[in-house]
Parts: structure tokens; C-alpha cells; sequence
């Protein structure tokens, strides 16, 4: 399977993209103190991101970057600042119930598991990346066309979503 | 005219139908001109009926119309409705229009004063729609729905007088004790569809004789005869008919004496094909028949009730009619329902007279002397009476007669014997109501007083059909009846001079008898009373049939129900219990997975997921494995 | 030699990594986010598998969009929860929220 004469330098970018997006990802999940996790969410978000780029999604990359790395992980960044009230290399530490934490760990590997074997064992044909790259103008087209209903239904939960989360950030007010 | 009725011979039930639908939907607020619609509308199937009958006995032998069309068809089963015109129905449909045209008549007089005289009306004409309906089917299905409509006209009107505790239970009775025979007809009749593919009696008429499995065709036999013995009340059936007799008189006249009973007859004779050819079920239906007509006429004995006298002579001579199928007298037994058809109404429309004047009194202890205040019923009720002892030349002498005669020339000695004792005992118990009631020495009855013209009128006709109907089977007329109506299978034997003098003698015996111990008083009924008093006990009380009933259904009903008790407590509640414990337990157990942990929901969740992803993965890898 | 299996292993590593999170974190913002990379995994297969397989079509992307627009959402009403029952509990730790139990 490894062939190194058939590797070029697509390969290699992505072997890079990956793997720092997988530690980044690793850091989300491990590192002790949660401001550090949300900066490594921050990356991983761009590594993804990068993973669009190499796959000639421009478009999704770029919403990637304003809508994850910029909107989202400054919202979780100030909700984090906003609930410390510990100290910060304690706020991020796994869970107390021990059977959780191995329960959690062994359906995870075992879910990876299945996963890969599910890649593995599908007999993939010989398929090419497509790289041109007029995904805008087809994007535009369907979203405004065939899922037009999609669309405006999107639209309506994001604003139900804004107006419910002030609600209940606010908070009832005691008379 | 005759052109016209026959292929529109529909219209004799389709007339007092819709005289019952005129008066229960519109006019019965009116109960003159409900009463006054009902009677013309029976009159003119009346008249109809004559003219069906001039064009099927024009031929020799009767001539035969059959009109049928379908019903309704699915695969496997198609269903056939229509008429059949032949001289069987042609003499039950003058039979059935004539008398009810007379009973209604008479009814305008008796029911003169009753609040329900136009419901009265509405349930008289739904009832002769069902019975001509009944008559002219031509196939066993159609026949069953009639007859199921004349049972339930017959519940309506035996408890006409709902308010009653007697007539309600009397209601209950009849309804119930006609479905345990109902049930075995329908099964004999679905057997008959199974078997032959058919219900219609042409189609069966030709393929029951060629049958000759008997182990099959012996309890279809026996179960369509089920269906006979509930209606016309045979042994151990006959529970339902002398409680009957709570209905108003004139419904007991028609329903109970004429007609409805006799459709039980009817139906063996119209099915005779398939009786004559089971001779056990022959056999079933003589000794059945034999037995009834001397079971009910000693209970007639020792009865006090005008009506219960009557009714049980009813019974007595039903079972004489299906003595004659059972020995293969068809004409005979359907000679004799004709001739009883007339002077058994007759009869019962004079007590219903008596009853008028008596205002509702029914013993006939406290009746007495009414010759002298009511000529016309006293002497309408004689000849009755006469006919129906069997006095000749009067109809019932001819009928009761044949009866005797093919009982005789069978070779059912036994029967002949068992039939001349009833006909000995008939003539005693109806003399001696004649007797006590119309010339008792009691002078209850002298405040009695003629019943009108409407309600004498009727008496009056029947009375020239009690003496003139038996005719038309005598030697003076060669025999005319039986020559339209007879079956190849049936036996129709030369009359006897040596049966024919012994019967009248018997029959003038039992009245002379009943003369000597209550008119002349020469034998003290009182000491005979006394002298046999277990048997007297045992006949006043019917044989203890209610009784015995009563303590069966106590004995069976409450054991049934003890042990469905047992059943329902240990076995259906156990169960119940066992689901509810192991619900309530295992739930004890699964709330401790309720812990409140979303990530432990979390966990089960993504557990299931992965057992659909292992699923998936197998699946697809088998396949392209 | 890099093709679409490559990129949905990087998706099923980064769920997988995600769902550990999820499952075993003690902090409820935390889980949050673990969600965000499981929901970034589907995204990078949907669209790969876009781009690999149909050629003249964007559904994949689409679908990628609206799932960026979901977590928006969720995350923006994920968050205002976490402060409602911080502000009642003066705690973020999913070990304590446990009311809902028998």
C-alpha cells in the first residue's frame, strides 16, 4: 500500500494537516486546564478548516474558519471565562466515577473499531479528487432553489436559537 | 291479472310490509286508519294469493313457477334470492292470508280499547310479510331469514303487553328457546351449502336422493330438523308455546295456532326430499311427533286456563302433523295443518270472545252458562270443537283420519295406537271446557253479553271452513288435495271404512266420557281428582318440564360458572398478577439506570449505535463476501 | 495515493476522540466541545465524499453547511444553559446535575 514513489506532496500536506489536527483534537480532550483546551479547539477547528482547503471546498473552508474558529470558540472562550470559579488546572480533569471513565474509553475504542474496520473492509473503487472548484455558484443555486424550504427553516432556528438562548442566559427575573 | 301476479308474486309479502312501514313510520298516530290500512293490505295478498293459487292448480298435478335472481356473489359463495310458486305454497299462502285476514278483522273488536292498537297493527303486518315471505322462499337461506323474522314478530307480539312480568319472561322464553332449534337449523344448513354447493330447494331436490353418505347426511337431517322443533314446539322444545298464550288472543289465534307454529311443518314437508331419504331421521321425527301429541294432550287434561287448553291441543296436534311426515304422510300432515290452521283459530277466536265478554277472566271454573248470552261463539266454538275432535263429516275427522290411516298402513301400529288414544283424549278435554265453560252450572257467566259483528263475523267464516275445508281431500272430492300435494317418496294410502268408524267412535267416546263426568255429573270429577292425585299433581304441572329446565340451567349455568370462577381467580388474575409483579420488579431494578448521569444516557445511547454499526458493517461484508 | 479512505479515518478518529470526550469529561463546557469536534468529524466526511463521488453536485457541502448552522445554534443554547444552572448551582460539573434521577 505504501508506495513511495506514488507519494507526492498533496500526501504529505495532508499527513501534516491530520496528524495536527488529531493532537489538536487530543489536547481538546486531555490537557487539565480548559482554557488550553478551548485554544487547542481553536486549532483543531483551523485543521480542519486546512482539511477543506486540501479537499478544494474553499467555500466551506472559509466558512469553517469564520463561523467555528471565529464565532463559536470566542463564545465557548467567554462562557469559560465567565464560569471559572476554580482553579484553572483543575477545570478540565476527567470524570470522578471511575466505571465511566472505562466504560467511556471502551465503547469508544470499540466504536473505533468498528469504524475502521467498516473503512477497511469496503472495497473502494479507483475515485479521483475533483478539482475544479465551482462550488459557489452551484452551492448559491441549490440552496436557493431545490432547498430553498431548508434554507429558510435554517434561518428560523438560528433566530429561535438567539432569542432562546438570551431568554435563558438571563435568567427568570425574581419579584 | 294472473299474467301479472305471477312473475309478481313478490308483492304478497311486499304488501303487509309495507302496510307495517306505512303505520310505524307515518300514520300510527291514527290507529282507526292504521288498522283500517293493515286489513286492506292483507286482504289484497288475500286476493292475490287466490289468483297464484287458480294458476297453479289449473294444471294437473299442480303446475310450478320459479323466480329467482341473484343476491350477492363472492368467490365461493353465491347467494340466490326467489320465489317458488308450486301447490305447497300456493295452499299455505291461502292459509296464511285468509286467516290472517280474518284475525285482524276480528281484532278491531278485541283490541278496540287498547292503547297500542296501531303498534298492534304495524307488528300483525310485519309478521304476515315475514310468514308469506317464509312461504314463498324458494332456497333454505332465504327461508331462514324469514323464519328468523317471524320468531321475532312472535316475541314482539307475545309481549305485546310489555308491562306485564308474565308476558315479558313469556317473550324472553319463546325468543330463547326457539334459538337453541334455530342454531341447529342454521348448522344444518350450512352443511347443506358445504355439501352440496347449494341452498336452493330445486338444486337440493335433485342432489339429496343421489347422496348416499349417510353418517353425513343422518345429523344435517336431524340438525335442520332442529330448527321444526322449536318452531312447531315439539318435545323438548315445547316449553315456549302454551306460555305464549300471555300474547293478545287474535296473536295467538294467527301465530300461535295457524300459522307460525306450522312453519315448522311447512319446512318438513318442503324438505321432505332430504327427511324421506334419511329414514332414522324419519323414524327421529314420528316417535318425536307421536310423543308430543300425547304429552300435551294429557297436560290438556287437568288444565283450568281457556287458553292453556287450547295451547296444548296446539302442541298435541302439531305433533300429530309431524307424526304424519315422520311416517311418511306428507299430504296427510300438511292436510291436517290446513284443516287445523282453520278451526284451531276458530277455536281460539272464540275463547278470545269468551275472554271479551268476560272481561280478561280465563278459568274456565268461573265461566259457565254462556250459551244462553252468546249463541254465536258457543256454537262457532262447538264446531270447532267438533272438527277438531274429529267428529265427521267435519274437516278435522278427514284430516286426523289420514293421519291415523298412514300411521296404520306403514306399519306403525305402535303410533296408530298412540294416535287414536289422542284423539280419544282430544275429544275428552275439549268437550269438557265445552262443558264447564258454556254450559256450567256457575252463574259467573251471566253477566256476559254477545261479542260484536266485527269479532262474530270472523267466527261465523271460519265455522264454514271448519266444516267445509276436509272435503277436499275425501272421497266425496276423490282426494283432490292429495293429488297437488304428495311427494314420490310419501305414501298416500286407499281409505280405510274400518279406520275411519273407529276413529269416530273413539272420538264420540271421549265425548260422551267428558259428557257424564262434567255435564251430567255422573262420575264425580272431584273423586277422580282425588283418587289419582300423583298423577293429577304430575299433569297440572306440566311434567315438571319448567322445573326441570330450571334446576338444569341451576345445575349447569352455576357449575359453569364456578368454574370459570376458578378459572378467572387462578389462571386469568394469577397471570395478570404475575405481569403486574414483574413489571412492578423489574422496574425496582432498571430505575437504578435512571441515575441522572446524562453521560451514562449518553453511553447506552451510543452502545446502540454501535450495535448498529457492527450490524451494518457485517451485513455489508457478507454481502460482498 | 491519499484518497477518500484516508479522509474518513481522519473523520473516524475525530469522532472517535470527540465521543471520548463526551463520554468522560467532567466539565459541561467541555463536553460541549467535544460535541463541536464529533459534529467537525461528519463534516469532513460529507465533504470528501462529495468531492470524491458526485461530480456535479453540492449536496454534500450543503449538508455540511447546515450542520455548521445546527452547531451554531446548539451551541449558542448549549452555553446559555450551562450559565442558567451555574448561576443555581455555582458549578459546571455534569457529576452534580443529577436531579432528574429516581
Amino acid at each position: 500500500m505504501f508506495n513511495i514513489s506514488a507519494f507526492s506532496l498533496y500526501d504529505a500536506v495532508f499527513i501534516v494537516i491530520a496528524g495536527v489536527t488529531l493532537l489538536a483534537a487530543l489536547g481538546v480532550v486531555l490537557l487539565p486546564n480548559i482554557i488550553y483546551s478551548a485554544l487547542s479547539l481553536i486549532l483543531t477547528f483551523l485543521g480542519v478548516a486546512a482539511i477543506f482547503f486540501q479537499l478544494n471546498s474553499g467555500f466551506i473552508g472559509v466558512i469553517q474558519i469564520l463561523v467555528y474558529a471565529g464565532a463559536i470558540s470566542i463564545l465557548i472562550l467567554f462562557a469559560v471565562m465567565l464560569l471559572m470559579n476554580i482553579e484553572p488546572g483543575r477545570t478540565n480533569l476527567p470524570t470522578t466515577r471511575l466505571k465511566a471513565l472505562f466504560a467511556g474509553g471502551g465503547i469508544t475504542a470499540m466504536f473505533l473499531t468498528a469504524l475502521i474496520a467498516a473503512i477497511g473492509f469496503t472495497k473502494w473503487p479507483q475515485l479521483q479528487l475533483i478539482t475544479t472548484d465551482n462550488s459557489v455558484e452551484m452551492l448559491a443555486e441549490a440552496m436557493l432553489g431545490d432547498y430553498v424550504i431548508a434554507f429558510e427553516a435554517a434561518a428560523i432556528l438560528l433566530l429561535a436559537s438567539v432569542i432562546g438562548a438570551i431568554l435563558i442566559a438571563k435568567g427568570v427575573q425574581e419579584k | 291479472m294472473i299474467e301479472f301476479i305471477l312473475p309478481n308474486a313478490w308483492l304478497i309479502p311486499f304488501l303487509p310490509f309495507l302496510g307495517f312501514a306505512l303505520i310505524a313510520l307515518f300514520i300510527h298516530r291514527w290507529p282507526k286508519i292504521s288498522a283500517g290500512v293493515s286489513i286492506a293490505f292483507i286482504g289484497t295478498a288475500f286476493i292475490f294469493s287466490l289468483l297464484v293459487a287458480s294458476a297453479v292448480f289449473s294444471e294437473p298435478g299442480g303446475a310450478v313457477y320459479e323466480f329467482t335472481t341473484r343476491w350477492l356473489e363472492m368467490s365461493g359463495l353465491k347467494v340466490d334470492m326467489g320465489l317458488l310458486l308450486d301447490p305447497l305454497s300456493a295452499v299455505m299462502l291461502i292459509v296464511v292470508t285468509s286467516i290472517a285476514t280474518l284475525v285482524q278483522i276480528y281484532s278491531i273488536g278485541y283490541m278496540k280499547e287498547d292503547p297500542g292498537f296501531a303498534s298492534y297493527y304495524a307488528y300483525q303486518s310485519l309478521f304476515a310479510a315475514s310468514m308469506l315471505g317464509l312461504v314463498l322462499s324458494n332456497n333454505f337461506g332465504q327461508m331462514f331469514v324469514f323464519w328468523e323474522l317471524v320468531g321475532i314478530c312472535s316475541y314482539f307480539l307475545i309481549g305485546f303487553w310489555f308491562g306485564l312480568p308474565s308476558a315479558k319472561n313469556a317473550a324472553i322464553k319463546a325468543f330463547v328457546t326457539n334459538r337453541v332449534g334455530d342454531f341447529g337449523f342454521l348448522l344444518g344448513i350450512l352443511f347443506l351449502q358445504i355439501i352440496f354447493g347449494t341452498l336452493a330447494f330445486s338444486g337440493l331436490a335433485e342432489a339429496v336422493p343421489e347422496y348416499t353418505n349417510m353418517a353425513v347426511l343422518v345429523p344435517v337431517a336431524l340438525l335442520l330438523f332442529l330448527g321444526p322443533m322449536g318452531k312447531s314446539a315439539q318435545f323438548p322444545l315445547h316449553v315456549w308455546l302454551p306460555d305464549a298464550m300471555e300474547g293478545p288472543t287474535p296473536v295467538s289465534a294467527l301465530i300461535h295456532a295457524a300459522t307460525m307454529v306450522a312453519a315448522g311443518v311447512y319446512l318438513v314437508a318442503r324438505a321432505f326430499f332430504i327427511f324421506s331419504s334419511v329414514p332414522e331421521a324419519m323414524t327421529v321425527i314420528a316417535v318425536i311427533g307421536g310423543f308430543t301429541a300425547l304429552f300435551a294432550a294429557t297436560i290438556a287434561l287437568v288444565q283450568n286456563d281457556i287458553k292453556r287448553i287450547l295451547a296444548y291441543s296446539t302442541l298435541s296436534q302439531l305433533g300429530y302433523m309431524m307424526m304424519a311426515m315422520g311416517v311418511g304422510a306428507m299430504t296427510a300432515g300438511m292436510f291436517h295443518l290446513t284443516t287445523h290452521a282453520f278451526f284451531k283459530s276458530l277455536l281460539f277466536l272464540g275463547a278470545g270472545s269468551v275472554i271479551h265478554a268476560m272481561a280478561g277472566e280465563q278459568d274456565i271454573w268461573k265461566m259457565g252458562n254462556l250459551h244462553k248470552k252468546m249463541p254465536v261463539t258457543t256454537w262457532t266454538f262447538i264446531i270447532g270443537a267438533l272438527a277438531l275432535a274429529g267428529i265427521p263429516p267435519l274437516s278435522g275427522f278427514w284430516s286426523k283420519d289420514e293421519i291415523l290411516l298412514g300411521a296404520f298402513a306403514s306399519g306403525h301400529y305402535g303410533l296408530y295406537i298412540l294416535g287414536a288414544f289422542v284423539a280419544f283424549l282430544t275429544a275428552f278435554y275439549m268437550f269438557r271446557l265445552i262443558f264447564v265453560a258454556f254450559f256450567g252450572s256457575n252463574k259467573e257467566g251471566e253477566h256476559a253479553h254477545e261479542s260484536p259483528g266485527v269479532m262474530t263475523m270472523p267466527l261465523i267464516i271460519l265455522a264454514v271452513a271448519a266444516v267445509f275445508v276436509g272435503f277436499v281431500n275425501s272421497p266425496f272430492m276423490h282426494h283432490v288435495f292429495g293429488e297437488f300435494i304428495n311427494h314420490p317418496m310419501g305414501i298416500q294410502p286407499h281409505p280405510s271404512s274400518m279406520i275411519m268408524i273407529s276413529s269416530s267412535l273413539i272420538a264420540v267416546a271421549g265425548i260422551v266420557l267428558a259428557w257424564l263426568i262434567y255435564q251430567k255429573q255422573a262420575i264425580s270429577h272431584l273423586a277422580i281428582r282425588e283418587r289419582f292425585k300423583g298423577i293429577h299433581q304430575l299433569l297440572q304441572n306440566k311434567y315438571y318440564m319448567d322445573e326441570f329446565y330450571a334446576r338444569m340451567g341451576q345445575i349447569f349455568v352455576y357449575g359453569a360458572a364456578q368454574v370459570m370462577f376458578w378459572f378467572d381467580i387462578h389462571v386469568i388474575n394469577a397471570f395478570v398478577d404475575l405481569l403486574a409483579r414483574f413489571t412492578g420488579k423489574s422496574g425496582d431494578t432498571l430505575k437504578y439506570t435512571e441515575d441522572g448521569q446524562v453521560q451514562n444516557y449518553a453511553l447506552y445511547m451510543v452502545a446502540g449505535a454501535l450495535i448498529l454499526v457492527v450490524v451494518a458493517t457485517m451485513a455489508a461484508v457478507s454481502v460482498i463476501a | 495515493m491519499i484518497g477518500l479512505p484516508h479522509y474518513l479515518l481522519l473523520g473516524a478518529f475525530l469522532f472517535s476522540i470527540g465521543l471520548f470526550g463526551v463520554l468522560t469529561k467532567r466539565n459541561a463546557i467541555a463536553v460541549l466541545m467535544s460535541i463541536e469536534l464529533m459534529l467537525n468529524a461528519v463534516n469532513i466526511n460529507f465533504v470528501a465524499a462529495n468531492k470524491y463521488v458526485a461530480v456535479n453536485d453540492v449536496t454534500g457541502q450543503l449538508l455540511a453547511i447546515f450542520v455548521i448552522v445546527v452547531a451554531a445554534a446548539e451551541i449558542a443554547v448549549g452555553l446559555a444553559l450551562i450559565i442558567s444552572i451555574f448561576r443555581q448551582r455555582k458549578t459546571v460539573e455534569l457529576n452534580d446535575f443529577n436531579l432528574l434521577k429516581w
